[in-house]
């Protein structure tokens, strides 16, 4: 599938031999989304909601025409209930400030997990410490899997539930639909982390029912600095406001004022409208290419990978070791050598992978782990790129033997 | 992909020199590179006002567990005065490794100068 991919995706024009395998930090961007920001601004390029010109009523056609388009990639119900931030870890901070703020109180139970991404993590130990709140965080089993009786135990009479989709270490796609009805049994929200899966699969969120889902463009072939945060209306209506200023207020006088209607109470300042026309670009491509057969390439990728690196001696997998349960992404460490080393190595082959912790140390802890390696895969990758990771890998336990 | 990763530092990373820790040192520290998870503890013995005795302990890729190993031989003999002007260049030379091109392994090459200011700060 996708064999004619990589001609789109100018990087690998330039950088012939380059086996880029970090697609879960970002992804690459496709001709069409480049092309688009330029057009942007050679053609079309104005403030939005403002200007009564041309080029101006355009843009505020455009950026609105993007909010619909992502509406509809989600499946939300109204483009109210799309916001427009930087990023995932902005997106997140919106619900911890927004709704968090106004409704958890003392003693209140934030649950989350312990494979979350620091940016799923933080936000809620922060709010945790500043409410005097209690922040619990439920563990995985040793294949990486939520660990459901302790999830139904941790989440009983919780306030906020936040967990992501997909682990951007273990690589596991929790269950987020069953997960979502247990803490909405609760009476309490659940707030989804979909960074690593909304670019490879698809996101229904009124199937999921989530009441909040929170993404970045920049994964999902989009430019850097547009995120993306899906809320229920009404939730959104009953959240406040925190950075203040311009687009979020409808009427200032000298002693009050008055919040701006939804989505744009959640939109002070002037956003990066290219990065936005980016995204519209990047939605309509992976339209084309269709979620289901993403979902598929990349399982038939890892199922590919997995299946080599179980032929490796002193090479370890985090997660589940059957394909079907993971999106796009395996973290691996190898004996005896330290994962910065097995980074720096692969790059020297012109490989491209993530070492570290990847922003979750807590999950490095659970597993005993300073720091994995981490290879992912997205449209652009074919067995090919699997393969000199494979050959490299070899040559990098053949230095440190 | 052999420009850094020469025999020596392979070696020095499978059998570092002067790993472990000291009962009370007259200097220690801990350091951490948050980018890859890194983790060095340096102590240092003093007598009669030269350093006569240098460990470190902690894990990290081959690059940083290299450099401390270097680095601790290097610091034996020297006053308290001649530690707090190492600076990184002499760090890097001991290595003998260019690292110009690549930042976040110059983080791991001078961890353990790291350690050794936080230290005798």
């Amino acid at each position: 599938m996708f064999n004619n991919i990589k001609k789109d995706f100018p990087i690998f024009l330039n950088i012939p031999d380059l086996v880029y395998l970090d697609s879960a930090a970002t992804s690459q961007k496709p001709q069409q989304v480049i092309d688009s920001v330029t057009k942007f601004y050679s053609k079309e390029n104005a403030n939005i909601a403002r200007g009564l010109y041309k080029i101006a009523e355009d843009a505020t056609m455009n950026y609105e025409q993007v909010r619909s388009k992502v509406q509809k990639f989600v499946n939300a119900k109204s483009s109210n209930e799309i916001i427009f931030t930087q990023n995932t870890t902005s997106s997140l901070n919106a619900v911890m400030r927004g709704w968090g703020e106004n409704f958890v109180k003392k003693h209140d139970k934030i649950v989350t997990t312990v494979m979350e991404h620091h940016s799923n993590f933080v936000p809620w130990q922060f709010l945790a410490k500043r409410k005097q709140a209690n922040l619990v965080v439920v563990d995985v089993d040793d294949d990486g899997q939520i660990d459901l009786g302790d999830f139904e135990k941790k989440v009983k009479d919780s306030k906020i539930v936040t967990l992501s989709t997909v682990s951007n270490v273990l690589g596991v796609i929790n269950n987020v639909n069953k997960l979502c009805d247990i803490a909405h049994e609760q009476g309490a929200i659940c707030v989804v982390d979909g960074a690593q899966s909304v670019p490879s699969m698809p996101t229904d969120v009124q199937k999921i029912n989530c009441d909040f889902l929170a993404f970045s463009g920049h994964k999902m072939l989009a430019p850097f600095g547009i995120g993306i945060l899906y809320g229920k209306e009404e939730l959104l209506e009953k959240s406040d406001p925190f950075v203040y200023g311009s687009q979020m207020i409808r009427k200032v006088t000298q002693k009050e004022n008055e919040w701006n209607d939804l989505p744009y109470k959640f939109e002070p300042g002037t956003p990066d409208i290219s990065a936005v026309i980016g995204l519209g670009k990047a939605v309509d491509y992976l339209s084309v290419l269709g979620m289901d057969n993403i979902h598929k390439h990349e399982q038939m990728l890892i199922g590919y990978l997995l299946k080599q690196f179980s032929e490796l001696d002193g090479l370890n997998v985090l997660g589940p070791e059957n394909s079907k349960q993971r999106g796009g992404l395996v973290s691996f460490s190898l004996d005896k050598i330290h994962s910065h080393d097995v980074a720096a190595m692969l790059a020297e082959d012109n490989i491209c992978v993530r070492s570290g912790h990847h922003c979750a140390m807590p999950i490095h802890e659970r597993f005993g782990l300073a720091a994995t390696t981490r290879a992912s895969v997205y449209v652009y990758n074919q067995k090919e790129d699997i393969d000199k990771l494979i050959n490299s890998l070899k040559q990098v336990q053949k230095v440190f033997s | 992909m052999d420009d850094i990763y020469q025999e020596f530092i392979i070696e020095l990373y499978k059998n570092p020199m002067n790993f472990g820790r000291m009962a009370k040192p007259d200097y220690h520290a801990e350091v951490h590179n948050s980018t890859c998870g890194d983790r060095i503890e340096l102590s240092l013995k003093m007598k009669s006002g030269i350093i006569v005795d240098v460990k470190f302990a902690g894990s990290g890729c081959a690059i940083s567990q290299a450099s401390s190993s270097l680095f601790t031989e290097y610091l034996k003999g020297k006053t308290l005065d001649q530690l707090k002007k190492i600076d990184k260049q002499e760090v890097l030379a001991l290595l003998k490794i260019d690292l110009s091109k690549n930042p976040s392994r110059m983080k791991c090459a001078l961890l353990p100068l790291d350690a050794l200011k936080k230290s005798i700060k």
